[in-house]
């Protein structure tokens, strides 16, 4: 009875511990593990010149208002941005300063699929993304 | 001995239901034998709803809409024009938080606030927070000067510019603190 007891106490702490477990799951990347992932599907190596150019690029919005990168951002990497209709703060994009920033792949993507399509009205390929972190990466 | 049997049952029951109880909010049950007082809007107890809604604006609390506007805003393709901003969730995400939003929606909460938004609206199903018959009413006596050309508010959509004890799901006047025009009375 007591042995039964005791390993239905064990199964059960098992199972709290693998069920905490479960709970989210990122995927942690750095930077130069990023540079890679995007490295595979592009036909150029990155250039931070042209990551520069892309990430000041100036696109009309369908609100008649011009939209780039810093609209949020702001002009300097190192500082917060605000995001430019809810006013809320957006933690800076240079790694040096935000050493969260670029550190969990998914969230990476994530960004870059929902502001290249609001920024530019469409995804972003591999070969801006690439250009654009080698850009940010060098602040 | 006996002691310890008590805490390892304990900790089996809770293994098998505790989880379960941490995730539903609030049921009739819970509301029947709580002694807290349920008269404002549930506060938001989910990480995940924190982090995705709240990276760009304040969480408002699912108790705010009922269930039928939290699925026409997150709809498959609805989130890609969330009010001019493109807030696309992958599908696995999206229909976690909606199904978060749809337990605790006005219509299914247990508190007060909430059961008065759920009434006022009469079946409607609007999109924005501010459109809801009773919060448009509660605010009927506020001023543009106070909101929409106040620098530090804005809009009625920036709850939390005024509302200082919103994490606690608390809107009643007392917590109220309009910026340049102090507490709030009447």
């Amino acid at each position: 009875m007591r042995q039964i007891f005791f390993k239905m106490l064990q199964v059960s702490m098992v199972f709290l511990f693998s069920a905490s477990l479960l709970e989210a799951a990122p995927i942690p990347t750095t930077l130069p593990d990023l540079l890679k992932f995007y490295q595979v599907d592009s036909a150029q190596s990155f250039d931070a010149e042209r990551g520069k150019e892309f990430w000041l690029r100036k696109t009309m919005g369908d609100d008649g208002a011009p939209r780039q990168c810093t609209s949020c951002h702001g002009d300097d990497l190192a500082k917060i941005g605000k995001h430019n209709k809810s006013g809320k703060k957006i933690e800076p994009m240079s790694p040096t300063v935000n050493k969260e920033r670029y550190s969990d792949r998914e969230k990476v993507e994530k960004w870059f699929k929902r502001n290249c399509k609001w920024t530019i009205g469409r995804e972003c390929t591999s070969q801006e993304k690439g250009d654009v972190l080698k850009y940010l990466s060098l602040h | 001995m006996k002691l310890l049997r008590w805490f390892a049952v304990s900790l089996m029951l809770f293994s098998v239901f505790g989880t379960g109880i941490a995730y539903a909010e609030d049921g009739f049950l819970s509301w029947l034998l709580s002694v807290e007082r349920k008269n404002e809007v549930a506060p938001v107890k989910n990480e995940v709803y924190e982090e995705e809604c709240g990276s760009c604006h304040y969480p408002y609390q699912p108790g705010l809409l009922p269930s039928g506007s939290w699925q026409k805003l997150l709809a498959a393709d609805a989130l890609e024009d969330h009010f001019g901003d493109n807030a696309e969730l992958d599908n696995d995400l999206r229909t976690e938080l909606l199904s978060f939003l749809e337990q605790n929606a006005a219509d299914k909460s247990y508190f007060k606030r909430s059961r008065k938004i759920f009434s006022s609206l009469k079946g409607e199903t609007p999109l924005r927070i501010t459109e809801v018959p009773y919060i448009r009413y509660k605010h009927e006596e506020l001023t543009d000067d106070m909101v929409k050309n106040n620098p530090k508010v804005k809009s009625l959509s920036f709850c939390n510019a005024c509302h200082r004890e919103i994490k606690y799901g608390r809107f009643d006047d007392d917590t109220v603190d309009i910026p340049g025009y102090g507490n709030w009375t009447w």
